[in-house]
């Protein structure tokens, strides 16, 4: 947040030598507050006008796990659920995303996505950030929930394999359950031009109503009323590190975090009055 | 502690400043240099009692010198990162490397005196992808292994140390994985590429880097040789930088080149000699490497007294800048008179 020209040229300045400091992972928190976080609030506020509730439910300080539902083909939803932890929660915190590693190969979209706290969805990285007292934000459907069609809206897909439950017991943090309304019309996909996929190497190619037609301006996501509620945590310390090797009570563990999303998400459908208010 | 200790790579800066130091310890009763050039000033002035004997380690005469000297530690430091150093392009490069070390290592099989083997190896071997984890430890399995130059060498290298590992468990065997290496002294890839009136980056990615001064790099290959460490350790100074920050900090001008042209920027340099990274080279910096140091502090014991920025900033403190830094915060004052109205 830059108070005047003299915050942006030091801000500049700052840059122009090198003189930010950046973590391990690649985080770059000078980048994030100062641009990032800056250009994505508009689109926060005004386009998606986005309502949040139970962000009580996230602690000020230390480590934990937020697990959402994942839609709207690209990661939007990702990228406003850490705005609204930024800018909602009273601690101002930085969400670190997991991301797959189509996105960390891609150029641009890599290095952003690192500078703005993201890295790999695997288990080495989730279990360094929630050793450092990170809130990490992991999206378990992956590809499936962006990709999936626009008929099959709000249901949710195959949770993985549990390793986010896995990664939550050994490091004994809690899993805060966070539904997202909204993402899902961003960009309705109707179609998906797999032999197009394959060739370019993704994991599916949308068609939209406006996009690959309406060239770059299909690109504009529909503006849809979105609503974010985190869940009361669950705790996971009780059970014991030895507890994330018993896949019973992972598969359980899931499952449950799961139906809690499921569940919020058709609370939260009744409650917003349409797709665009 | 050694009493007879061969230093391999004794005419190049590390192997240098290494013999130095052993010879300087009056505990240690003959330091032994190899290589296949003598020493030249100014390296050679700090040599002292060092003994060289000129020798290809790929050369079985290695063994020989091994057993007369009744050597009981092995530094081995002559694995060569980039052809100039060897001589003849890559392909000697990679036989003086890889066949060299597997002499060596048939040497100290063979000989009953060696007590303590320690090899300097490279971040490297870790390779580097998009399905890397943020940070590498020892023990992490690399998804996308190096495919070529020195890092491929470095890797195989240690296929055949594990080997030797198991032949001979009474030998300590040290292995030390470093960071790419800068100081102001010291000549690596890394140094070279920065060197570069402008140098080229891939558009679109910022690599994550770790550095390790000169210093640090010496003091851990001493302390291993004198230590009784046994494994593999990674060794880098405290912190990442970005491949950007690295050009900023000292100066440098920065040219983004698109991926599909990258390979062609490559070659152009290489061809023209001011540039000799390998293919997986320039694939750090798409993806860079970070690798995790809490074994160096906490079981070998090496807290490295320059951080990864400390050691950028002494390493740019002997470089001419083609920017230079100051201007811009000149720059910077001079607008925000101009903003305040001269209260700044």
């Amino acid at each position: 947040m830059t108070d005047g020209p003299g915050d942006l040229l030091e801000f500049l300045r700052r840059r122009l030598a090198g003189d930010y400091e950046i973590d391990e992972f690649g985080f770059d928190a000078d980048l994030t507050d100062t641009v990032l976080l800056p250009m994505l609030r508009p689109l926060y506020r005004r386009w998606f006008r986005i309502e949040v509730s139970g962000i009580e439910h996230v602690p000020a300080v230390g480590p934990a796990l937020v697990v959402a539902n994942h839609s709207g083909t690209v990661a939007m939803d990702a990228v406003m659920t850490t705005v609204a932890l930024h800018d909602e929660h009273p601690a101002h915190r930085h969400l670190r995303m997991l991301g797959g590693d189509l996105v960390f190969r891609a150029p641009v979209i890599g290095e952003l996505a690192r500078k703005g706290g993201s890295t790999l969805a695997c288990a080495e990285d989730v279990e360094r950030l929630l050793a450092a007292g990170e809130l990490v934000g992991v999206w378990p459907e992956g590809y499936k929930g962006t990709g999936k069609l626009f008929r099959e809206r709000y249901r949710l897909q195959r949770f993985g394999r549990g390793g986010f439950v896995s990664a939550a017991l050994r490091a004994g943090v809690p899993i805060i359950p966070c539904s997202i309304v909204g993402a899902e019309e961003i960009y309705p996909i109707l179609g998906n031009a797999k032999v197009l996929a394959r060739l370019l190497g993704l994991p599916y190619f949308p068609l939209t109503p406006t996009f690959p037609w309406l060239g770059p301006l299909g690109a504009v996501p529909l503006p849809s009323k979105w609503l974010i509620e985190f869940g009361p945590p669950i705790p996971t310390q009780d059970l014991g590190a030895e507890a994330a090797d018993d896949p019973m009570l992972v598969f359980n563990l899931t499952d449950q975090v799961r139906e809690t999303i499921q569940q919020t998400l058709y609370r939260l459908l009744l409650r917003r009055r349409s797709i665009f208010f | 502690m050694p009493n007879v200790v061969l230093v391999t790579g004794v005419s190049r800066y590390l192997g240098a400043r290494a013999a130095a130091e052993l010879a300087a310890d009056e505990t240690i009763e003959r330091v032994v240099g190899v290589d296949t050039v003598p020493p030249t000033p100014p390296l050679s002035d700090r040599l002292g009692r060092v003994e060289f004997v000129r020798a290809d380690i790929r050369n079985p005469l290695i063994a020989k010198v091994i057993a007369t000297a009744q050597v009981d530690t092995v530094l081995h430091l002559s694995i060569a990162a980039t052809p100039s150093v060897t001589g003849g392009g890559r392909s000697v490069m990679k036989e003086m490397n890889v066949i060299g070390t597997m002499q060596l290592l048939a040497a100290c099989q063979k000989s009953e005196s060696v007590r303590r083997l320690v090899v300097k190896s490279t971040t490297g071997v870790y390779g580097g992808s998009p399905r890397d984890p943020a940070a590498f430890t020892e023990d992490t399995e690399p998804p996308s292994p190096p495919r070529s130059g020195y890092a491929k060498d470095s890797a195989e290298i240690e296929g055949y140390l594990r080997g030797f590992g198991r032949r001979r468990p009474d030998v300590g065997l040290a292995v030390l994985r470093l960071a790419s290496v800068v100081g102001p002294t010291i000549k690596t890839a890394l140094t070279q590429y920065l060197a570069l009136p402008v140098v080229p980056t891939m558009l679109g990615y910022d690599p994550r880097m770790q550095l390790l001064h000169e210093d640090d790099a010496l003091a851990v290959l001493l302390q291993a040789t004198r230590g009784d460490y046994r494994g593999v350790v990674n060794v880098a100074g405290d912190g990442v930088v970005t491949l950007s920050q690295v050009i900023r900090r000292t100066g440098r001008i920065g040219l983004p080149v698109p991926v599909p042209a990258a390979g062609v920027v490559g070659q152009l340099l290489r061809q023209i000699g001011r540039l000799e990274l390998s293919p997986d080279a320039t694939r750090f910096l798409n993806f860079g490497r970070v690798v995790d140091t809490t074994r160096l502090r906490t079981d070998f014991g090496y807290q490295p007294r320059f951080s990864t920025a400390e050691a950028l900033a002494d390493y740019a403190r002997g470089l001419r800048p083609v920017l230079d830094r100051d201007l811009v915060g000149r720059a910077e004052q001079a607008w925000r008179k101009a903003f305040t109205g001269g209260s700044a």
